[in-house]
C-alpha cells in the first residue's frame, strides 16, 4: 500500500509535479513534524488566548478600578501594533535578558526557546482580541437576566459567574470562531523566530528539492484545510450547548 | 555608558528606522488602494444571483480570506517575475511592490466580505419597495442599496486598514527593508544588546500611534452611525 503511494507520487514526480513528501522518507519526517508543531502551536496558543481573554473580560466587567484600566491599555497595545514586532520584541529583545541555563552537554540554553515565546506572543496577541469578544459578549446579555439572579439571592459575583457567563458565551461563539481562525493564520508568523512549524519546513523542502509551486500549494491547502477545521470544532461546540429558546438561532 | 549617552545612541538611528516605516506605510496605502478596487467587484460579485460570477466569487473570496498572509506573501515573492514586459516597456518589480501585491489579496477578500455584509444588513424591505416602484435590480443596488451602504462599510474598512498596517512588517522576512528589518539592522550595527529593548519598543510605539488613532475613529464612526 504504502510502495503503491510511493511510486504512484515519484511517477507524478517524473511527470513535473514533484511532490517529495509523499515518497521521500525524510521529506516526509520533516512535513509531519512541522505540521504537529503547528498544530500544538494552535492549540496552545488558543487554550491561553481563550483564558486571558476569559480573565481580562471578567476584569472589565467587574472592576472599574486601576484593574480594569490596565486590561485596557493590554487590549490597545497588543490590538494596534505588529505581531511580528510584538514576536521579535519578546524573542530577541525580552529574551535577552532572561536567564539562561545549560543543556546536557554543558552549552547555554535560553530557559524559554523560540516555541515557548512563540506560544506566549500568539497567546497575548489572540487574547486582546478575546477580551473584547468576549467583554461584547457580556455587553449582549440582557440586564434582566442578571436582575433575575439577583432577586433570587445571588450576590454580583455569583450573578455573574453563574448566570451571565454562561450566557455571554453563547452569544461569543461567532466572534471566537473568527478569531481563533485568525489565530491559526497568524502561526505561520512563528516563522519568523525559528520555530520548526508548516511554514518553516515547507520552506526547507522546497529549498532543497527544488519544489517551490507544489509545496506552496500543499501548505495553502492544509491552512484552508485547518481553518475549516477550526470553524467546524466550534460549529459543534457552540450546537452542543444552545439551549432552546435562547439566542440567534432559535429566537428570531 | 550613561543613560543619556544610550538615548542619544538610540535616537540617531531613528531617522534610519523612520524611513523604514515610511515605507510600511506606502506599502500599506497602495495595498489598501488595489485591494478595495478589487474587493468591490469581489463583493458585488458575491451578491450575484447568477452562478458564472457568484461562485468564483465566492470561491476567491474564501480562499484569499483564509489562506495565512505570510502564505500569499510567499506565493507572490517567489512566483512573480522581477520585471514585466508592457508593450516592449520592461517595468521592475521591486520586492517590496510584490509584497504590497501580495498584501492586495487578504486586503480585497476582507473588503468583499464588508460589501456583502454592508449590503446584506440593507432590510429585505428596501428591495422590494424599489422593485414595486420598478426599478431594476442594477439600479436598486447602485441607487438605493450602496449609498446607504458606504457609512457602514467605513469603520469595517478603516479596521481593515489598521490590519493591513500592522501586517506590513511580515514583508520583512521576505527581505524588504521596512521598519522592523531596518530596527533589526540598527540593532545589530550597534552591537550593544542593551539597546534591544528600548530599539524595539520604540518600534512598537511607532505603529501604536499610526495604528489607535484610526481604530478609535473607527469605533467613533461605528457609533456615531449606528445611532439613528
Amino acid at each position: 500500500m504504502i510502495t503503491d503511494i510511493q511510486t504512484f507520487f515519484r511517477e507524478l514526480a517524473a511527470s513535473g509535479v514533484n511532490l517529495t513528501i509523499f515518497y521521500d522518507a525524510f521529506d516526509f519526517d520533516r512535513f509531519v513534524t512541522g505540521l504537529g508543531n503547528t498544530l500544538l502551536l494552535i492549540l496552545a496558543s488558543s487554550f491561553f488566548s481563550i483564558v486571558i481573554g476569559a480573565a481580562g473580560a471578567a476584569v472589565l466587567t467587574l472592576s472599574k478600578g486601576p484593574a480594569a484600566a490596565v486590561v485596557r491599555g493590554y487590549v490597545a497595545v497588543f490590538r494596534n501594533t505588529p505581531l511580528l514586532v510584538q514576536m521579535y520584541f519578546f524573542y530577541f529583545a525580552v529574551g535577552s535578558i532572561m536567564p539562561v541555563g545549560q543543556n546536557e552537554i554543558g552549552l547555554p540554553q535560553p530557559l524559554i526557546g523560540s516555541f515557548a515565546w512563540a506560544v506566549i506572543s500568539l497567546s497575548l496577541y489572540s487574547g486582546a482580541f478575546n477580551v473584547e469578544t468576549f467583554r461584547a459578549g457580556v455587553g449582549a446579555v440582557h440586564s434582566s437576566y442578571e436582575e433575575a439572579a439577583l432577586a433570587l439571592g445571588y450576590n454580583r459575583r455569583q450573578a455573574f459567574f453563574s448566570v451571565t457567563v454562561p450566557l455571554a458565551l453563547r452569544f461569543s461563539f461567532a466572534s471566537l470562531a473568527n478569531n481563533l481562525v485568525d489565530l491559526t493564520k497568524a502561526t505561520t508568523v512563528a516563522y519568523a523566530v525559528g520555530v520548526a512549524e508548516l511554514l518553516y519546513v515547507s520552506n526547507q523542502i522546497w529549498s532543497d528539492s527544488l519544489n517551490t509551486i507544489e509545496m506552496m500549494n500543499v501548505m495553502l491547502l492544509i491552512y484552508l484545510v485547518l481553518t475549516g477545521a477550526v470553524v467546524f470544532i466550534i460549529n459543534r461546540v457552540e450546537a452542543a450547548m444552545r439551549l432552546p429558546g435562547f439566542g440567534l438561532g432559535d429566537g428570531q | 555608558m550613561n543613560p543619556t549617552n544610550l538615548l542619544s545612541q538610540i535616537l540617531e538611528w531613528m531617522p534610519f528606522v523612520l524611513q523604514g516605516f515610511a515605507l510600511n506605510i506606502l506599502m500599506s496605502l497602495l495595498a489598501i488602494a488595489i485591494g478595495t478596487m478589487f474587493g468591490t467587484f469581489l463583493g458585488l460579485g458575491q451578491l450575484s444571483p447568477g452562478w458564472i460570477i457568484g461562485a468564483p466569487s465566492k470561491l476567491a473570496t474564501q480562499l484569499f480570506r483564509n489562506a495565512p498572509w505570510l502564505v500569499l506573501l510567499f506565493y507572490c515573492i517567489f512566483l512573480m517575475p522581477y520585471q514585466i514586459n508592457v508593450g516592449g516597456i520592461s517595468i521592475q518589480l521591486p520586492s517590496w511592490l510584490r509584497a504590497t501585491i501580495g498584501f492586495s489579496f487578504p486586503v480585497a477578500a476582507n473588503f468583499s466580505e464588508i460589501v456583502r455584509g454592508a449590503v446584506k444588513s440593507v432590510p429585505r424591505g428596501q428591495w422590494e419597495a424599489a422593485e414595486a416602484l420598478g426599478y431594476s435590480r442594477r439600479s436598486t443596488l447602485f441607487r438605493i442599496i450602496l449609498p446607504q451602504c458606504i457609512t457602514r462599510m467605513i469603520p469595517p474598512w478603516m479596521n481593515l486598514y489598521a490590519l493591513l498596517l500592522t501586517a506590513t512588517p511580515l514583508s520583512m522576512i521576505v527581505g524588504v527593508e521596512e521598519a522592523l528589518g531596518r530596527t533589526q539592522a540598527a540593532v545589530q550595527a550597534q552591537s550593544d544588546s542593551r539597546v534591544l529593548i528600548p530599539m524595539y519598543l520604540a518600534l512598537l510605539a511607532m505603529f501604536f500611534l499610526y495604528t489607535w488613532p484610526i481604530n478609535r475613529l473607527s469605533l467613533l464612526l461605528e457609533r456615531r452611525f449606528r445611532t439613528k
